[in-house]
């Protein structure tokens, strides 16, 4: 039993992880109703900036200003190159222009900083408390229960965000109704010029969590498909669907890594996250906390 | 002058009904047809029929199949790779497993593996749509990538699942050369392609496109929603299930599971985007686009930078520029290239007056 909860601890601590880049999708996807494909390609040049300033000597939070200050950058000019331009088209030529974004950004991020992996030290170790090991048998790692409290932290302030500050209250005004919040006067692409931002902040962080984890290497832009399937289970629009669906992702997949793997010779992590999901989707086609879609005709 | 149908009329059902009603059309499909069948195959060298015009016609093929799910029924899916792969790896395993199978018929049956995988996949949209179908046909992209892998019955037990495609040979003619690897397919995605246009005009292909543009109102009409959707993902499995088997067979020769990646889904829905959402000549455009892509920055860069950038930089710039082109071209053209053919001929048939 005390190893079901230690893997069941890990998964839920890992699933954060997930949550943290689903976040930025949900993000874009609330405030401008695009499925942003370069979520992955963000994280990847957020961390590599971050990381690639931090090699120059920079201590830690300048080089976290710096990077996040070109995160900024990139939501403007996205802004203004991609979603500008692009404004009143369906959703599927959005999404194609964010695949294309996503190219953009990873050719940009290597262009730049070198195709090499980085490692990257936070000062804080990925090894087990010892005292959950002593009183209960439960190993439980430090490193993982660090990210949880950051993505904790980071949900509380985007919460806070969104519902007490003014420009907060005009992106849910923008994800309600794009028309109707025009008509009252707010900023479309201000709002969505902050809402990438945001987005890239968030990026930020989840990019500094997974490099710490793994290293910053291409593969940072791969979590973006684990992301996928959290984002299916919670709803597309709701940051707290996030959350829980990533710890549900997260608990189901070492749950299936380590009792259902070996049934069918392993490997299944790579699809597991997304036949849970597909499950769900059969009880709640738009996720546990998505909006209900109502069809009028 | 050229192009106008004034006099053309329409004189019995079925000449209203024809495939291509102007006439026009008709000569220019013609001598397009007689260009591929009866020059290309003397003037195109090997290096062109085997890097070029092949893959071209093989993700034209494959662009079909995914139109026709997105396209015309309105489905959006990520997982057409993987039916190729269904398609490769069922004509493979037919071939292999049943003595004195011909190899046409393998295609076929490869195509109908994929058929009947598509539409279990295909299954979950009768429940969810938009995006969140779209992340759960990722599931058929991941499953079958990982199944093909992981079970060594489909690849005959070699390693990492690397299947050698067995001899291309109909009555005794073995398909050797690139020319006649060249031929076979242009047989096979012409009549594939003239099938797909006609399937768009007929009963099911208005059924689809009634689903696409509303699901609700059409199932008002008299629809069946589920029937309708479940055709729409086995046509367009079988379709890219063919160009799967075509691409392991008359393309590459050898191909692994791990071929068959997300990328290549990405690519092929790159190309009915950029070539049009929705028609079958746009899949063509677009599908010759994205393969003449990289081939012609690869050329074009050297020529502009000289040899002097590392090859580092040159992949990234590819990256850059292949991002920016798409990006490019769904801004200044978001209906696709068959959008601008249709311009053209608004404007021909009004040529030389502007209105």
């Amino acid at each position: 039993m005390n190893f079901f909860f230690e893997v069941l601890i890990g998964g839920l601590l890992s699933g954060v992880m997930y949550a943290l880049v689903a976040l930025g999708f949900v993000l874009i996807y609330k405030a401008s109703g695009v499925f942003n494909f370069a979520q992955g390609a963000m994280v990847f040049f957020a961390a590599l900036t971050f990381v690639s300033i931090m090699e120059l000597g920079v201590p830690f939070w300048p080089a976290f200003a710096l990077a996040l200050a070109s995160m900024v950058v990139l939501a403007v000019v996205t802004e203004r190159v991609v979603l500008r331009p692009l404004v009143n088209q369906p959703q599927i030529t959005l999404f194609m222009a964010t695949i294309g974004l996503g190219f953009l950004i990873e050719g940009l991020a290597q262009g730049m900083w070198g195709a090499a992996v980085h490692g990257l030290e936070i000062g804080i170790v990925d090894e087990p408390i010892a005292w959950t090991m002593d009183n209960w048998g439960i190993g439980v790692s430090t490193f993982d229960l660090f990210a949880a409290g950051v993505s904790a932290v980071l949900v509380t302030v985007l919460a806070v965000f969104f519902n007490k500050t003014r420009v907060g209250r005009a992106l849910r005004a923008v994800a309600d109704d794009h028309q109707a919040a025009l008509a009252i006067g707010i900023p479309l692409q201000s709002i969505w010029r902050i809402v990438w931002a945001v987005a890239g902040f968030v990026a930020l962080v989840a990019g500094v969590m997974w490099g710490a984890r793994n290293g910053v290497q291409f593969a940072l832009t791969f979590v973006a498909l684990k992301a996928l399937p959290v984002l299916i289970i919670g709803g597309f629009e709701s940051v707290a669907g996030a959350i829980v669906g990533g710890l549900i992702i997260g608990a189901s997949e070492k749950i299936g890594e380590v009792y259902v793997g070996p049934l069918v010779g392993g490997g299944i992590e790579g699809w597991f996250a997304y036949m849970v999901a597909l499950l769900f989707l059969l009880v709640r086609p738009e996720g546990l906390f998505g909006e209900k879609h109502i069809d009028r005709v | 002058m050229l192009y106008r149908e004034a006099g053309q009329f329409k004189a019995s059902y079925k000449a209203d009904q024809q495939i291509f009603p102007i006439r026009q059309d008709r000569i220019a499909i013609g001598l397009i047809l007689a260009f591929f069948y009866l020059v290309v195959p003397f003037i195109a060298d090997q290096y062109w029929l085997q890097a070029i015009i092949i893959p071209v016609l093989i993700f034209s093929l494959a662009a079909i199949g995914l139109n026709i799910l997105t396209g015309y029924a309105g489905q959006l899916s990520l997982g057409s790779a993987a039916f190729m792969a269904v398609g490769a790896f069922g004509a493979y395993n037919f071939m292999l497993r049943v003595p004195g199978m011909p190899i046409l018929a393998a295609f076929v049956l490869g195509g109908l593996c994929a058929a009947a995988v598509g539409i279990l996949f295909g299954l979950p949209s009768l429940r969810i749509k938009g995006f969140y179908l779209a992340v759960a046909t990722l599931a058929a992209q991941f499953f079958i990538v990982w199944a093909l892998t992981k079970f060594g019955w489909f690849s005959n037990n070699s390693s990492s699942g690397v299947i050698t495609a067995q001899k291309v040979e109909i009555l005794g003619y073995t398909f050797a050369s690139p020319r006649s690897k060249y031929l076979l397919t242009l047989v096979v995605v012409t009549l594939l392609a003239l099938a797909a246009k006609n399937m768009a005009r007929s009963t099911v292909g208005r059924a689809w496109m009634a689903v696409r543009d509303m699901d609700v109102a059409a199932e008002v009409i008299g629809i069946r929603l589920m029937r309708t959707k479940l055709m729409a993902f086995a046509m367009s499995s079988f379709y890219c299930g063919v160009a799967g088997a075509l691409y392991a067979y008359t393309y590459l020769g050898t191909v692994e599971p791990e071929g068959f990646n997300l990328d290549l889904s990405f690519r092929i829905l790159f190309m009915i985007i950029i070539g049009g959402v929705g028609t079958v000549l746009g899949s063509f455009l677009g599908a010759a686009f994205i393969v003449l892509l990289p081939i012609g920055l690869d050329n074009l860069l050297p020529v502009l930078f000289g040899n002097v950038l590392p090859t580092g930089i040159t992949s990234n710039l590819q990256l850059i520029v292949f991002g920016g082109l798409i990006i490019f071209f769904l801004i200044v053209e978001p209906h696709g290239l068959a959008r601008l053919w249709q311009i053209g001929k608004e404007k021909l048939r009004l040529w030389p007056f502007p209105h």
